[in-house]
C-alpha cells in the first residue's frame, strides 16, 4: 500500500472536513469504547488476565526464535509447509508462485493486515490474479478502491448510505438494480454475491491472529465466518502471519482469546474461532489440499531487544484506536498507512521509516486512554515519545519547533533568568489583556488564537514574586 | 478545614508551582498553600524551580530534559514532599524522572527518591493526609473534567470529587465523557491545532450539555485550553481550578475573564 503518512495534515485537514466521515466517528467513539468497558466489568479477573497475556507475549517474544522453529516442525509434520520471507518483497514472490503452481484465477482473501501491509493485491492483480477480499468491510473499500481505516472495521469510516451507493454501483450489472436501504438487506445482497466467488477461488488466502508452536496450529478470529469458507473451499489454504502471532500453546491461546474480544468488540468471544492445522488427512469431509503458512518478517526481528520491542506484543484488537481521541477527530486514512491509531504510531515509523511517518507519533497529546485499554499493556504514549527522540536526534524535529525549545531549554536551565523573563511576559499580558480578561488574538500565538481566546494572566505578577513579597521576609 | 489528623504527616512541604500557576494564575498557587496549610503543613516555594521539563521530555529533547530534572531534583531535595497542583507535572516528577537516569545510578537513586515524594495536590490532601472534607462555600453548578495525566499515572478520580462534596451550595453535574482528553497535550495544541480544534469542541459541547455554570480541573493548561474554547463559543461557563473552589477561593475572576469591579472598556 502507498504510504501519504508524510502529508499527515493535509490528511487531517481532508479528515475533519468529511461530513460522512466525521458522522461515522461518532457512533464508532460512544460505540467501541461502551461496550469493551461493559465487558470488562462483567469479568472480574480481567486486569489480572491482561497481566497474563503480557506476560505470554513477552516470554514468546523473549523465546521467538525456539517457538518460530517448534511451530515449523508442528506445521511439517502436519503435512504443511513453513515459508520465511525476511521482507515484503519475499512474502509477495512466495505468494504468488504459490498462486501460480494452481493455476489460480483467483484468490479468496479473509481479512489480513499482513496482506496489505506487503501490497498483495497489487501485486497478484499485476500478474493477472484476481484477489476477492471476502470481509464484509473489506469486500466494501475494495469495490470503492479505498485502503481500510481501521484493523478490525475495514469500512467504519463510511455509512450506510454511502455502502449502499456503492453496491448499487458494483452489482447492478450482476442483477440487483434496487438501491437497498436496510443494513440486513445489504448484508445480504454481499452475501449472495461472494457465496459464488468462493465456490470458484483456487486459492484462499488469510491472515492468523495467532500461531501455537505447540501445535502448528494458525488462529482466526472472525465475525462473519468468511475465514471458513477461505481455507476450506479452495485447494490451497495460504496463512500469511507476521513472526510475532507465534505463543507458545493453546492453554495461552485460551488467556489471550480471553481478552481480545471483549477489547475489540466488548464480546466475550467472536462469533467464529477456527484452528487450521495442516491439510486435509484422509478422512476428513472438507480442507484444502495444500496448506503453506507464510512468516513475514519486515523488519520486526531489528526490533527486538530494543526499546520498542513492547509493540510486538500487539494483537490487533483496534482498542487503541477506538479510545484514541486523536483516531476519534480524524480516522484512519489520515495515518496514510495500513496501521492508523497509536499502535499504527508506533508501528508505522518502524515498518515505513520515521522519515516518512515522522508525525504520527508526535500527533498525540499523551492522553494515555490507549495504554489503558491495552490487552497486552503496551506502554504506547512511552512508544511514541521515543519515536520523538529518535527524530530529535537525527535532526528531523521541525526547525521552529526545534528553535523554540533551544531557546525556552536556554531559560529554563538558568532559573534567575527565567524569572526575570517569565516576571516580563506576565506584566506585558496582564497589561494588556487586564480589560478583556482574555485575547482573541496575538503575535507567535496563532496556533492557539486562531481556535480559541487565551487567557491573560491575573494581574498581581508572577506567583514568585507574589510569594517573595508577601512570604520572602518571613 | 475539618479532619482527623493522621498520626504522621508530612511537616515540611515544598509546593512546585508549575509554569503555568506562576505566569498565568498565581491564585491557584496560593489556594494550594491555603489547602496544605489548613491541613497542617508547613509550605516552602523553593526558588530555584522552573519547570519540570516535560515541553522537552515530549519533544524528544532527552538532554535538556535530563538538565532540567537534575536543576529540580536538587531543588526539592530534603523536603518531606513535594507537591504540584497539576497530574501533569506531578506525574512528571513522580513517574518520568527515574527512567531519565537509566544510566547514572546515583542521580537515578535521587530522581526515584524525589518520585516517591511527589505528590499532585488532591491525592495528597486526600490520600496521604486523610483530608474528607473542606470548610467553602460555592454557589452553583459545576462539572469536572478528569486531566489525563492526573487520572491515568496519579488515579486523581475520586480525591476532589470528595471534597468538592463537602463545599457548601456546591453541585456537580457529571459530563457524558469527563476522562476524555481536551486537546490541548502541551505543545500538541499549537502543532497539530486542527485535531487540537476538534477535541475541545467536542469536550466544550459535553461541558455545555451538562448545564453546569463552572468548569473545574485540576490542570491549568487544560483549563486554559477548554476555557478559551468555551469564550471562543460564547458559552457562560465560569471555568477555575479546583483547588481555588476548596480553597475558598471562588470569588475571584474565573480563567480568561477580567477581575470584577475594574472598569469594563468603552464599547464602540
Amino acid at each position: 500500500m502507498q504510504s501519504t503518512s508524510h502529508a499527515f495534515n493535509e490528511n487531517v485537514d481532508h479528515a475533519l472536513a468529511d461530513p460522512n466521515l466525521q458522522d461515522s466517528l461518532g457512533k464508532l467513539k460512544v460505540g467501541f469504547s461502551e461496550r469493551r468497558r461493559q465487558a470488562a466489568e462483567r469479568l472480574p479477573e480481567f486486569e489480572a488476565l491482561r497481566d497474563r497475556a503480557r506476560d505470554i507475549k513477552n516470554h514468546a517474544l523473549a523465546n521467538l526464535d525456539f517457538y518460530l522453529e517448534e511451530f515449523e516442525r508442528k506445521v511439517v509434520a502436519l503435512g504443511g509447509h513453513v515459508h520465511w520471507a525476511p521482507t515484503a518483497a519475499d512474502a509477495r514472490d512466495i505468494i504468488l508462485k504459490l498462486c501460480q503452481s494452481m493455476g489460480a484465477r483467483t484468490v479468496a482473501k479473509s481479512k489480513s493486515m499482513v496482506a496489505d501491509e506487503i501490497a498483495l493485491n497489487e501485486h497478484l492483480e499485476a500478474a493477472g490474479i484476481a484477489p476477492i477480499e471476502t470481509d464484509l468491510g473489506e469486500y466494501i473499500i475494495q469495490l470503492r478502491h479505498e485502503p481500510p481505516s481501521h484493523i478490525i472495521a475495514p469500512a467504519v469510516h463510511l455509512t450506510k448510505d454511502q455502502v449502499a451507493d456503492t453496491f448499487l454501483e458494483h452489482h447492478a450489472k450482476l442483477g440487483f438494480t434496487t438501491r437497498l436501504t436496510e443494513r440486513n438487506d445489504l448484508v445480504a445482497e454481499a452475501r449472495y454475491v461472494l457465496r459464488q466467488k468462493f465456490l470458484d477461488a483456487d486459492v484462499g488466502l488469510t491472515g492468523a491472529n495467532f500461531l501455537i508452536a505447540e501445535t502448528g496450529s494458525s488462529i482466526l478470529v472472525t465475525n462473519e465466518g468468511n475465514a471458513d469458507l477461505s481455507n476450506t473451499l479452495p485447494r490451497m489454504h495460504i496463512v500469511l502471519a507476521s513472526i510475532e502471532k507465534v505463543i507458545p500453546t493453546l492453554e495461552d491461546l485460551a488467556t489471550l482469546l480471553r481478552v481480545l474480544a471483549r477489547s475489540a468488540t466488548g464480546q466475550e468471544s467472536s462469533a467464529y474461532t477456527t484452528l487450521n492445522s495442516g491439510p486435509r488427512r484422509p478422512g476428513d469431509l472438507d480442507g484444502p489440499e495444500h496448506y503453506h503458512v507464510v512468516l513475514l518478517d519486515n523488519g520486526r526481528s531489528s526490533v527486538l531487544g530494543t526499546e520498542m520491542q513492547d509493540v510486538l506484543r500487539c494483537i490487533r484488537c483496534g482498542a487503541c484506536m477506538n479510545h484514541c481521541p486523536v483516531y476519534g477527530a480524524i480516522g484512519g486514512h489520515a495515518y496514510g498507512w495500513v496501521y492508523p491509531g497509536p499502535i499504527g504510531a508506533v508501528l508505522t515509523p518502524q515498518l515505513i521509516g520515521v522519515e516518512e511517518a515522522g508525525n504520527l507519533p508526535n500527533a498525540s497529546t499523551f492522553c494515555g486512554r490507549c495504554e489503558s485499554v491495552c490487552p497486552v499493556r503496551i506502554p504506547l504514549p512511552k512508544l511514541m515519545r521515543h519515536w520523538r527522540e529518535r527524530e530529535f536526534e537525527r535532526h528531523l524535529t521541525p526547525a521552529a519547533v526545534r528553535q523554540g525549545l533551544a531557546l525556552w531549554g536556554f531559560f529554563a536551565r538558568r532559573p534567575a533568568l527565567y524569572r526575570r523573563l517569565t516576571g516580563l511576559a506576565n506584566r506585558v499580558l496582564a497589561l494588556f489583556g487586564r480589560a478583556e480578561g482574555r485575547y482573541r488574538a496575538l503575535p507567535l500565538a496563532g496556533g492557539w488564537t486562531r481556535f480559541r481566546d487565551l487567557p491573560a494572566p491575573q494581574p498581581g505578577g508572577t506567583f514568585h514574586s507574589q510569594w517573595a513579597r508577601k512570604r520572602g521576609a518571613r | 478545614m475539618i479532619s482527623p489528623a493522621p498520626a504522621r504527616r508530612p511537616q515540611r512541604v515544598a509546593l512546585f508551582v508549575t509554569c503555568l500557576v506562576d505566569l498565568f494564575r498565581p491564585s491557584v498557587g496560593f489556594a494550594a498553600v491555603k489547602l496544605l496549610e489548613d491541613a497542617g503543613c508547613t509550605v516552602e516555594v523553593p526558588a530555584l524551580q522552573v519547570c519540570c521539563g516535560q515541553p522537552a521530555y515530549n519533544s524528544g529533547d532527552r538532554a535538556t530534559t535530563r538538565d532540567i530534572g537534575r536543576q529540580v531534583i536538587a531543588a526539592f531535595e530534603g523536603y518531606d514532599a513535594v507537591v504540584a497542583p497539576s497530574g501533569s507535572c506531578g506525574g512528571m516528577l513522580a513517574h518520568h524522572y527515574p527512567g531519565l537516569f537509566d544510566d547514572d545510578p546515583a542521580m537515578r537513586a535521587r530522581a526515584e527518591d524525589l518520585a516517591g515524594r511527589s505528590h499532585e495536590l488532591m491525592s495528597f490532601l486526600v490520600d496521604v493526609l486523610g483530608v474528607e472534607r473542606v470548610a467553602a462555600r460555592y454557589d452553583g453548578a459545576a462539572t469536572y473534567h478528569d486531566s489525563c495525566s492526573g487520572l491515568r499515572e496519579l488515579g486523581v478520580k475520586a480525591q476532589p470529587r470528595r471534597l468538592l462534596a463537602s463545599v457548601e451550595g456546591l453541585k456537580l453535574n457529571e459530563m457524558a465523557s469527563p476522562e476524555v482528553c481536551c486537546g490541548f497535550g502541551g505543545t500538541f495544541c499549537v502543532k497539530y491545532p486542527e485535531i487540537s480544534n476538534a477535541m475541545v469542541s467536542e469536550k466544550s459541547a459535553d461541558i455545555a450539555a451538562t448545564g453546569a455554570d463552572t468548569l473545574l480541573a485540576g490542570d491549568l493548561g487544560c483549563l486554559m485550553n477548554m476555557a478559551g474554547k468555551l469564550q471562543r463559543e460564547g458559552r457562560p461557563v465560569a471555568v477555575r481550578h479546583v483547588a481555588e473552589v476548596l480553597a475558598g477561593m471562588g470569588d475571584i475572576a474565573p480563567i480568561g475573564e477580567p477581575e470584577r469591579g475594574e472598569p469594563e472598556p468603552a464599547k464602540t
